[in-house]
């Protein structure tokens, strides 16, 4: 640095009127300059190390709380179905075949939905109602989970008991496979009603992601399909969708990493059953709902340490799903440029 | 971005041979279904926020917010709850807003491209979509369970990591979306980075990194499962973070699933408290910045 910026620095600092200081009070002011900024690095540094630190605390956490379940069961902890606090025998199996159902129900559902929504919202919506209808559909995912928790066990699993699930039984009754799935009695709550209520959850994020990433399709590409005479969906389906699959892809793994880790909303209309069913409609229960419904009530070390263990398999499934949905938005990034 | 429109349809022979007319058909069912694709998302807005409203505005009195909840069968308020969600929240913010604004900044200005800031983004991201239980769970092991109770602190603290990614995420876009010229003008003048990113970078982008803040206020008050077992909930009116302390959230939890009228009806109005609290926060802070987040 040359002297004479020093004083512009000095002068900048301490407003214009100042007076240029001797040159000994100049190299104290230096000197606090150069600590404050290397105070500042330091912090910033820190700080952002106690992020790495957060993340890995978690882990350890986890390993560490899961261990005694984890000694005692053995890997036939996953695979086991059982789930006895008076035996104190524990088993994952029914919470992950649960979280695995009802996230696959609701993707079932969401993905296709979200598509033509984000369809509707980049090709055919006027762009007047663009704005307003893009930020409804993200109010729909500020929405807390416990709110959908309680409309789903109050509005939506009467509603779905009485009016839907019975025909479903009705309809499907001699149908091989489907007869199996949607197997009565109605209860309203159960696999069927959680995995709904997980779709509407996860439409938002479906929507959102996609719709950004069907904004940064260039303009020509979609321009010279249509100078060719192809119908908005045709270059929907044969521009815009191949050139974004990658991004929207990494938008149905945040989706599903949502749906996965949710909770109240399914904690309230899952039944908290520990059973492996094959009818859709039958109580069953998730990792989650798992340890919100028993976690506090959970006596002795066993069943407490096997409830972090679930929690511990649902962070690991949750990391999996998370890291690939950003590797793949991060490549379409990287192609963008 | 740009508008392409539908080129028209000439009226030239070719045009209305069966191959045009199947894809004709097939384009106009394709936009049929975006457009009930979009009616039924937008659907379910409006029924559970007319539900919301049809359940919880008839329990919407004074008394709500003057008395504590109710023992079963009574009458009562929700005032605990509402003050121990408030304290809590805001106490996440005090501790996690400060880590997520520094962390942020040096994403955004002092390792933007070395090997630690991609490393804290990608952590980073998975911290922001982690299930919250399992943060919940994080916290009981590092807090509750040696300390040998539920307290506030726990609650505020399982909030606070949520608050963490959600802060470093938007203070790191907002400050890469100041013009480097700004920086090199204040580097120019010979200003130390710390000077110029406190004075220059952090006044340009006030705005969005408030907006942060507002989003993850946002998050936190409609989060329960974290707090489940680390506040816990408490029956009466508390100030002593060092106890388990209520909070809107879980007493909503409870108070629904309980089998009496009165808890149900004050689950309703808590219901539509928190709803209208959140959708408030996010609609003010989407006006603070147009810009949209990733």
């Amino acid at each position: 640095m040359a002297s004479g910026e020093r004083d512009v620095s000095e002068v900048a600092l301490k407003g214009a009127s100042a007076p240029l200081a001797v040159s000994s009070s100049r190299a104290a002011v230096l000197k606090r300059l150069r600590l404050t900024d290397a105070i500042f690095h330091g912090l910033t540094r820190g700080a952002s190390l106690a992020v790495l630190a957060l993340l890995s605390g978690v882990i350890i956490a986890l390993i560490i709380g899961a261990a005694p379940a984890l000694g005692t069961f053995g890997f036939g902890f996953l695979f086991d179905e059982s789930w006895n606090p008076v035996t104190e025998r524990f088993g994952a199996l029914a919470p992950i075949f649960g979280t695995l159902v009802t996230s696959f129900i609701a993707m079932l559902i969401a993905v296709p939905v979200g598509l033509m929504v984000a369809f509707f919202l980049t090709e055919l919506c006027p762009k007047m109602l663009r704005r307003p209808i893009g930020i409804a559909i993200e109010l729909l995912a500020g929405i807390p989970s416990i709110i959908y928790g309680i409309w789903g066990l109050f509005v939506f699993a009467p509603f779905l008991q009485q009016h839907v699930q019975p025909l479903f039984i009705d309809t499907f009754q001699n149908v091989p496979v489907l007869s199996i799935l949607f197997a009565g009695p109605p209860y309203g709550i159960g696999m069927f009603t959680a995995g709904l209520i997980l779709a509407i959850m996860v439409l938002p994020f479906v929507t959102s992601i996609s719709r950004d990433v069907f904004d940064a399709v260039p303009p020509v590409l979609k321009e010279a399909a249509y100078g060719v005479g192809c119908t908005t969906w045709e270059v929907f389906r044969y521009v815009v969708l191949p050139f974004t699959r990658v991004g929207v892809i990494g938008g149905f793994m945040l989706g599903l990493g949502r749906a996965l880790g949710e909770t109240m909303a399914v904690t309230f209309v899952i039944g908290n059953a520990h059973h492996v069913s094959a009818s859709l409609f039958a109580p069953g229960t998730t990792i989650s709902a798992s340890i919100a419904n028993e976690f506090t009530e959970a006596v002795g070390d066993l069943y407490t340490s096997s409830l972090i263990a679930l929690g511990l398999i649902l962070f690991f499934i949750t990391f999996i799903v998370l890291a690939i949905a950003r590797y793949m938005l991060l490549r379409l990034q990287r192609q963008g440029k | 971005m740009a508008t392409t429109a539908t080129p028209s349809r000439a009226s030239s022979a070719a045009m209305n041979s069966p191959l045009y007319a199947g894809r004709r058909r097939r384009n106009a069912i394709a936009k049929g279904l975006a457009y009930a694709a979009t009616a039924f998302g937008l659907g379910w807005l409006v029924l559970i926020l007319g539900v919301l409203l049809y359940h919880g505005i008839g329990g919407l009195s004074l008394s709500v917010f003057t008395e504590n909840t109710p023992p079963p069968g009574a009458a009562g308020g929700l005032l605990n709850a509402i003050v121990g969600s408030v304290i809590m929240t805001m106490l996440a913010v005090a501790i996690g807003t400060p880590i997520g604004i520094l962390a942020g900044t040096y994403l955004a200005e002092y390792g933007r491209h070395d090997k630690l800031s991609s490393v804290v983004r990608f952590i980073n991201d998975i911290l922001l979509s982690a299930p919250s239980i399992v943060i919940g769970l994080f916290v009981y092991e590092i807090m509750v369970a040696p300390m040998g109770h539920f307290s506030g602190w726990a609650g505020a603290v399982a909030l606070a990591v949520i608050v963490i990614p959600v802060v470093v995420r938007t203070t790191e876009d907002m400050l890469s979306l100041v013009p480097d010229t700004l920086r090199e003008a204040a580097a120019s003048i010979g200003l130390p980075r710390a000077h110029m990113i406190v004075r220059i970078a952090y006044r340009a982008a006030q705005a969005g990194i408030v907006t942060g803040i507002l989003l993850a206020i946002a998050r936190i008050s409609g989060e329960t499962a974290p707090l489940l077992f680390t506040a816990l909930n408490n029956q009466f009116f508390s100030m002593n973070m060092g106890a388990p302390m209520p909070s809107l959230p879980v007493v909503i939890f409870q108070f629904a699933l309980s089998p009496y009228a009165e808890w149900q009806k004050l689950a309703w109005t808590g219901a539509l408290l928190i709803t209208v609290t959140v959708l408030g926060l996010s609609i003010l802070a989407r006006s603070l910045t147009s810009a949209r987040k990733s």
